[in-house]
């Protein structure tokens, strides 16, 4: 029943390899110095033990060089693996510039996943393999943190924002996925799989389900409905700021300050609009707290994105 | 040695009768007892909690207790064992009974504070007792909102409320301890001769003061935001969950250093003792508590690597929590040092230190993995961050908490205790310890998440091995409670100096009377003076 007892986790992403050779360097320093201090202890506590009950030991008091070795050749050994730490983190945080982005959102307890073309998973995210994929993720209630131990990745999923991770797989199967920061009593079975599949199987996958539309035809249906049309003008003519071209631009604000408009600056303005509004404009957008859900707040950035690309002013 | 061993005719202990003459005493070292009382109480009610813990993940399915229960465990278990045992034991039972004691002094310069602190500490202990009883609490000894504020049905603010009580206990004792060491130090006594475990205590106190207010206001936001909804934290209501952790950290970080600092001041009374040397390095030592509690201050994001802080910020908190792995490092060392050329003890005080420092220095090296931030991400939130605080918690501040117990309990109860059950009792709690925690590390790296009610079978021997360590742990903790209980009454006695140690606290009789000193003495000696003729050398 125990044959199948791993002591060292699959390794499934091109981050694993980085993070498990710092790992390994870290393993070996350890089981140096506790056995060098371990080895002195009982080295020394063998040699000069009390033979006599009076007996007390030299009056040595200190040496400065050797106070000055054990800080500096520690201080030297953290610095090189701060420097190591820091370089594997900024890997990490920096995802290639194509990726395939995917939104998550986390609800206690299950994670709910949305890919551009449509497709909805809950508990399941099937991703090709050998392809950077970024998920962008947020929560609908408490702080959640997803983690896939075979690709040494892991981040919290944080109501009212939205946090990000990136992964490239390196090989197809299915990985664990869990919750890593408490979140209320179903928390331990608040876990899911990774599916990743090779680029043909993936592709099956992907026109195998019966979409409802993309994420951003979604986007536009709801931008349509709750009427953001008739302030947010590809014309210039509206209300408000001009949507097309803007995700990824540098505004300036009223208050003089520069935001550049990003997914969290979008669900801002969506949510609390007065909070940071663009300059030139009246504060006259009405909230949407509460009319539209973390999904569809996806699905709206999603539709301003894709604005990213058209044309501005589209000829009648 | 030859001389008759007999106890004082007076002492503090034969210092008057009756329940009152304890509850009302002014004594440092009465309190130190009743502090004693309270945590050992608290101890056993935390470690009852750990014994069904690991009873359930004995197997994968969450099966003995509902995910529920397990939730309220966990939660109890942390708040129990961090707020009302490991902060207090050592600075208030230890502390309070030795810090007049080994500067020559009467009592504490504020006796009355000093056990109104005990009364704080045990009403801030029943307020979590009843959240305990009436139901219990499931956020995590850790509150993270917005869960402790908006979506927990459980007594939050009930253990909440008992966490801010006790903390003005820890604050006023702090307050006590300081103003001690600066004023009422025995003439010749300069901060220089001061044993090491003062010095200890004493940057403790500065965390304890400086720091828990810190919790005290963060506990009040979130019942205020729990009970008015303001919003402090929850996003729906404008607020910011991160800062939450930000708060929390930034007292709970130091807090580690208010849990293991004194045990590190035990530690080297131990080794002075048990070497009959002076402590290697002992401004080293001494700037090093203090370089500790300063630096302590300044790493709490480490907590937050994944929780969306910004890259910039986790690279100046990872150097800073490299920086503060160097004084611990100093220390180890000099600990080590000390025992070159020593007359080397074999007794169980020793064997604790011993313990200590080989366990302190695997927590403290697994620590250089949470700090690299590139690892961190992977083992953060999982079993290897359980191991690593337990080792530095259980392996270092339990150890050092009962190493200590044994060496002063000659002076505290005027008895020795049964030498050999003590030896036994310590191996088996280093075998039980390692047997318990050290799988935690492989699992953590395996990807087993913390605070996990049940888990994939595959995990299973790893977890059936820290549960059997566990029960060895518990019976190991179960053994000085009945020798240590019997020596009182059925102990050999003491006399005043049974480990031939120097430090004004062994000049007096054991038990102390109630004055401690029958007159003031005056300090013409450094520390660990053992006047060796032999003068060693060393590069």
């Amino acid at each position: 029943m125990w044959t199948g007892t791993p002591l060292f986790p699959e390794s499934a992403s091109t981050m694993a390899t980085r993070v498990d050779t710092l790992y390994f360097f870290l393993v070996a320093l350890t089981a140096f110095f506790s056995l060098l201090i371990a080895g002195l202890i009982v080295y020394y506590a063998v040699k000069y033990k009390r033979r006599q009950p009076d007996s007390v030991g030299a009056a040595i008091h200190g040496g400065l060089v050797l106070e000055l070795t054990w800080t500096i050749v520690p201080l030297l050994i953290t610095m090189v693996i701060f420097v190591w730490g820091a370089s594997v983190f900024f890997a990490m945080a920096r995802p290639p510039d194509e990726t395939t982005n995917i939104y998550v959102v986390g609800k206690q307890w299950m994670w709910k996943f949305q890919h551009l073309d449509g497709q909805r998973e809950i508990n399941e995210l099937h991703i090709p393999v050998g392809r950077p994929v970024k998920l962008i993720m947020t929560s609908e209630d408490v702080i959640h943190d997803l983690f896939v131990p075979a690709f040494r990745m892991k981040a919290d999923v944080v109501p009212g924002r939205y946090t990000s991770i990136w992964f490239q797989p390196t090989k197809p199967g299915r990985y664990r996925m869990v919750c890593a920061e408490y979140c209320g009593t179903k928390h331990s079975g608040m876990t899911g799989e990774v599916i990743v599949m090779d680029a043909t199987e993936y592709q099956t996958w992907l026109s195998g389900g019966t979409p409802e539309g993309s994420l951003a035809e979604g986007g536009a249906k709801l931008f349509a409905s709750l009427a953001c049309n008739t302030c947010h003008r590809p014309d210039a003519q509206g209300r408000g700021p001009v949507l097309e071209g803007l995700f990824g631009k540098t505004v300036t604000l009223q208050s003089g300050e520069t935001v550049v408009v990003d997914e969290a600056y979008v669900r801002e303005s969506i949510l609390h609009p007065s909070a940071q509004i663009a300059a030139g404009f009246q504060p006259i957008m009405p909230t949407f707290q509460g009319l539209v859900t973390e999904e569809q707040l996806l699905e709206l950035i999603e539709y301003i994105k894709a604005l990213h690309s058209v044309p501005q002013v589209q000829t009648r | 040695m030859a001389s008759t061993v007999i106890t004082p005719a007076r002492h503090y202990l034969n210092d008057g009768y009756g329940i009152t003459s304890w509850l009302l005493t002014r004594d440092h070292k009465r309190i130190a007892l009743l502090y004693l009382a309270g945590v050992t109480f608290f101890f056993f009610v935390g470690g009852a909690m750990a014994v069904v813990m690991r009873l359930e993940l004995a197997t994968p399915a969450g099966d003995l207790v509902s995910d529920e229960t397990y939730n309220k465990l966990f939660t109890m278990h942390g708040v129990m064992m961090v707020f009302f045992f490991l902060i207090p034991a050592i600075p208030n039972v230890l502390g309070n009974f030795l810090v007049p004691i080994m500067i020559g002094a009467k009592d504490l310069a504020f006796p009355k504070l000093n056990l109104f602190s005990w009364y704080i500490f045990i009403v801030g202990g029943l307020f979590s007792l009843y959240a305990l009883v009436a139901g219990g609490v499931d956020t995590g000894w850790t509150f993270y909102a917005p869960f402790s504020t908006v979506s927990s049905t459980t007594n939050v603010i009930p253990t909440a409320l008992g966490i801010f009580i006790t903390g003005f206990s820890s604050i006023l004792t702090g307050l006590n301890f300081i103003v001690t060491i600066h004023r009422m130090r025995a003439p010749g006594l300069t901060w220089f001769r001061l044993p090491l475990f003062l010095w200890s205590t004493y940057a403790t106190s500065l965390i304890n003061v400086l720091g828990t207010p810190v919790i005290a206001i963060t506990l009040l936001l979130v019942a205020a935001e729990r009970v008015f909804h303001f919003g402090f934290f929850n996003p729906a209501l404008g607020g910011d969950p991160v800062l939450f952790q930000h708060l929390f950290w930034f007292y709970s970080h130091p807090a580690v250093y208010i849990m293991v600092l004194p045990a590190m001041g035990v530690v080297s009374e131990l080794v002075a003792a048990g070497c009959r040397k002076p402590v290697f390095g002992y401004p080293f030592v001494a700037f090093a508590s203090v370089a500790i509690a300063v630096l302590g201050f300044l790493v709490w994001g480490h907590h937050m690597f994944v929780a969306g802080e910004s890259v910039y910020a986790a690279m100046i908190f990872s150097i800073l929590s490299f920086l503060v792995a160097i004084p611990s490092a100093v220390k180890v060392f000099n600990w080590t040092a000390t025992m070159y050329k020593g007359s080397v003890s074999w007794e169980t005080p020793m064997l604790y230190a011993y313990g200590f420092i080989g366990l302190f220095t695997i927590g403290g090296l697994t620590g250089l993995f949470l700090a690299a931030i590139g690892i961190d991400v992977h083992v953060t939130d999982t079993y290897f961050v359980i191991a690593h605080f337990h080792y530095i918690m259980v392996g270092g501040t339990i150890m050092g908490y009962l190493g200590g117990l044994h060496y002063w309990w000659p002076k505290i109860s005027g008895r020795l205790y049964n030498e050999g059950l003590a030896k036994l009792s310590a191996g088996i709690i280093f075998i039980g310890f390692n047997l318990t925690f050290f799988p935690q590390f492989l699992l953590g790296y395996l990807g087993m998440p913390r605070r996990y009610h049940a888990y994939p079978p595959e995990f299973q021997l790893l977890n059936v091995l820290s549960s059997a360590g566990a029960s060895i742990l518990g019976v190991g903790y179960l053994i000085p409670m009945i020798y240590l209980t019997w020596s009182l009454r059925y102990g050999r006695l003491a006399g005043s100096n049974p480990w031939g140690a120097v430090g004004l606290e062994w000049t007096t009789t054991s038990p102390p009377p109630t004055e401690n000193f029958s007159e003031t003495p005056t300090v013409t000696w450094e520390a660990y003076d053992y006047g060796s003729p032999v003068e060693g050398h060393v590069a």
